[in-house]
């Protein structure tokens, strides 16, 4: 119920909204409730007074639409051509092994997602990634494993306390 | 919504309000501290930085020293960086490495190097306010005020001459004028196929409907190649202004901003720059008095290569899945909601205004005769100085890759630089005294693109390359024609195979069949240039793919298929390999040399990353 307040609560935003505000509404959508749920999807094509199949076949054709909730901490590495040349894909291989996830999956616990993103434009930075937006840089493999290591660590302490 | 009455309205106010603004910075600032807050920048923690400069200045209590935050100055390799500059003498030195215990140091030393920094030489003139007397081999046109002016403050840009281009345009020229200076200019399109900007300004400006759009192409997809956001992040108002610019020279009154939603920093520094224009009275209604009507939207992309082709890119903003219809029509004449429509790349929209304050002349003597000017590259890969650069059309690559790059790292060989991103192709060692524009790359069989150039050295394989390329592609295909969405998919498959040493010979002449098919045959400019790595990497490095097929060898170690681990003499029987190795295949006693077994290896290369004596051989 709660994400069809919020739905509602964005809508009232679109006064008036015809096709055209589609792609707006979906990326306030996913902003405000971490992904497109088919409940919002229907509430949306209600409004817009278009067919839910519409719908799914704008938002499936974008890579920013997810259709499945991401974890608690959302790892984006990046595949840049500069990435790719520095060894971005051992980077991705090694926390594919360590979550035991592949691109677009999430763990089971709900605490690490995975997903591979187009350049993120810090390619000075090179092999980069992102967890929930800050960048880690200049990456090794050893790293992924250390980095998934250090958010488990303070996921336990956080318990603790 | 209303707005308040804005503050500028006529010609006479802004020279009045320009004049104050450039006494009031002078007479207060006598030493400017750049501090370059760009993405890359914040990443690499200008932050506390920017906090201990603060800090030290208070402590310090130097009166007239004031620290800016500034935009990308292009060093990427040495972020987080700082510039000290001498307002009265324009005297300056760049740190690089700059690290928050460096503060005092630098608000003490003024523009005297401090002691044990990392100092930068500047490697750049700016060809609007100074004559090249260094013999620097940049020339900053389009970055002209990134990382040197605060980008959310629009008294700043109005200082270094902002809104005097769209001023002249308004209250002096006619769009046809206006139209006819760009045409003369040789402005190209600087988004990669180097259209003549004029010309398609010139039939927009031809058609008769009164409903008309600018857009400004900032949908920047290729991968390595980020000059489109250090320009909106560093300079927003020099594109807001040149869309104002063609909209008086095309008849429309609306202009949009299609940015990737994944450049966050950006979308706000345009936002803020919107709103900024529009108190001054820069966008609205009536600009200058002059009874001409502006405003900017942003559309924010959703994640889709292809919406950086222009009609895709239309198709988006309208709501609908961002698929190529065929041209013509061209959006010129028929684009959004079916009305004439320009579409301009980020950075050719940043030329504009300095095209107008200096005249199509002054243009033209930068650069080469058939591509004018300067062009952006976003230098990545092996090279020793990552960055952005700005250079005249016509540098040699030599000079970019050695003379402003550094040269390849670690001592390597240099073996390709890739340009035009996934349309584009490689250039080979021999080919690196070709001097650059749009039409020598094509030349080469590359292109221009948007200006990635990824630095390739004796490690990488090229047919491996080719394959990351076309699996992008395949990710980005839209599906709607046959070609690109299964040809693609077959060229991959083939590519796979090479790489796996399971191709014969035919397959590397159905491979080269197939790409001249998909190239003559897809519907966009995407599809069409899909093929290029594929082809370009074939016709360069033909000894590399025979080497896969023929020998069942990756020369350079990259194809995991192709290569077996070992290890040598140096192994001190450590075990940290045996401990770390995720399927058990490597043998041996406490301190004594260790054997992998090839058959149970999966090449991982767990090992290699974890041995610290280099004893693990990779072939």
């Amino acid at each position: 119920m709660e994400t069809q307040a919020k739905v509602d609560e964005i809508l009232t935003r679109y006064k008036d909204a015809k096709r055209d505000a589609l792609i707006p509404i979906l990326q306030d959508v996913q902003d405000s409730c971490g992904y497109l749920s088919k409940e919002a999807v229907i509430q949306i094509g209600a409004y817009l007074n278009l067919p839910t199949s519409k719908i799914y076949g704008v938002a499936t054709f974008y890579n920013q639409f997810r259709f499945q909730p991401v974890g608690q901490h959302h790892i984006q590495v990046c595949r840049g051509t500069a990435c790719h040349v520095k060894g971005s894909s051992g980077v991705f291989d090694r926390f594919c092994r360590d979550l035991k996830i592949n691109d677009g999956e999430t763990t089971r616990d709900g605490m690490f997602s995975l997903e591979v993103v187009s350049c993120i434009g810090a390619c000075g930075l090179a092999p980069v990634i992102a967890v929930n937006g800050e960048f880690h840089a200049k990456l090794v493999d050893d790293d992924a494993s250390r980095i998934v290591k250090e958010y488990k660590k303070a996921a336990k302490e956080g318990d603790n306390k | 919504m209303t707005v308040a009455k804005p503050i500028i309205t006529n010609s006479a106010q802004l020279t009045e309000f320009t004049a104050q603004t450039r006494t009031r910075m002078s007479d207060v600032t006598k030493i400017n501290i750049l501090v370059s807050m760009g993405t890359c920048g914040i990443a690499a923690g200008t932050t506390p930085v920017l906090k201990a400069l603060e800090e030290s200045l208070a402590a310090q209590n130097l009166t007239g020293v004031k620290i800016t935050r500034v935009g990308c100055m292009g060093l990427c390799h040495s972020e987080p960086t700082i510039e000290v500059v001498d307002t009265a003498s324009g005297k300056s030195v760049i740190y690089g490495n700059v690290k928050a215990s460096h503060a005092e140091a630098i608000v003490a030393a003024g523009v005297h190097p401090a002691e044990g920094l990392k100092v930068i030489e500047r490697g750049w003139y700016y060809p609007e306010d100074e004559e090249n007397t260094q013999d620097a081999p940049q020339a900053r046109i389009v970055l002209r005020n990134s990382g040197r002016i605060n980008p959310e403050d629009i008294q700043e840009y109005i200082a270094q001459s902002g809104y005097q281009a769209l001023c002249k345009v308004l209250l002096e020229m006619s769009p046809k004028q206006v139209v006819a200076e760009i045409t003369d200019s040789g402005l190209r399109g600087r988004g990669g196929g180097g259209f003549p900007t004029g010309r398609k300004w010139s039939f927009a400006n031809a058609q008769k409907p009164k409903e008309k759009y600018v857009i400004c192409n900032a949908d920047e997809g290729d991968p390595g190649a980020f000059m489109d956001r250090a320009i909106l992040e560093g300079d927003p108002h020099a594109v807001l202004e040149a869309m104002a610019i063609a909209g008086f020279a095309i008849g429309a009154k609306n202009g949009i901003v299609y940015i990737r939603a994944e450049y966050p920093l950006a979308i706000e520094r345009l936002q803020i720059a919107i709103h900024q224009a529009r108190e001054m009275g820069f966008l609205g209604k009536n600009i200058f008095g002059s009874g001409f009507d502006f405003d900017i939207d942003l559309k924010f992309g959703a994640g889709a290569f292809v919406c950086g082709e222009e009609t895709a890119l239309i198709a988006s903003i309208e709501g609908k899945r961002g698929e190529p219809t065929y041209k013509p029509p061209f959006p010129a004449i028929a684009g959004l909601w079916g009305k004439p429509t320009i579409v301009n790349n980020v950075e050719t929209f940043a030329n504009v205004c300095a095209i107008i304050r200096n005249g199509a002349g002054w243009f033209k003597r930068i650069g080469t005769t058939g591509s004018p000017g300067t062009k952006v590259f976003a230098l990545a890969g092996k090279i020793n100085q990552v960055g952005l650069i700005e250079v005249p059309m016509g540098t040699s690559l030599r000079e970019i890759i050695y003379g402003i790059g550094k040269g390849i790292r670690n001592g390597k060989q240099f073996k390709a630089v890739q340009t035009g991103g996934p349309s584009g192709g490689c250039i080979k060692r021999d080919q690196l005294d070709t001097t650059i524009d749009y039409d020598t790359l094509v030349l080469l069989g590359s292109m221009m693109g948007s200006g990635g150039m990824i630095i390739m050295d004796e490690d990488d394989c090229m047919v491996s390359v080719a394959r990351f390329f076309l699996e992008f592609t395949l990710d980005e295909s839209c599906g709607k024609c046959t070609p690109c969405r299964i040809g693609n998919k077959r060229l991959h498959e083939m590519l796979t195979k090479i790489t796996q040493g399971k191709a014969d010979m035919q397959t590397l002449q159905k491979l080269r069949d197939l790409s001249a098919s998909i190239k003559d045959t897809a519907l966009c400019g995407l599809g069409q240039s899909s093929p290029n790595p594929v082809r370009s990497t074939m016709n360069q490095f033909e000894d590399e793919y025979l080497a896969h097929i023929l020998e069942g060898k990756c020369p350079a170690g990259v194809c995991a298929d192709l290569v077996t681990y070992s290890i040598n003499e140096n192994c001190t029987g450590c075990a940290v390999c045996k401990k770390r190795c995720p399927v058990d295949c490597i043998r041996g006693e406490k301190k004594s040399v260790h054997v992998i077994d090839a058959e149970a290896c999966i090449k991982c290369g767990m090992c290699l990353s974890s041995c610290k004596f280099n004893a693990i051989d990779r072939k």
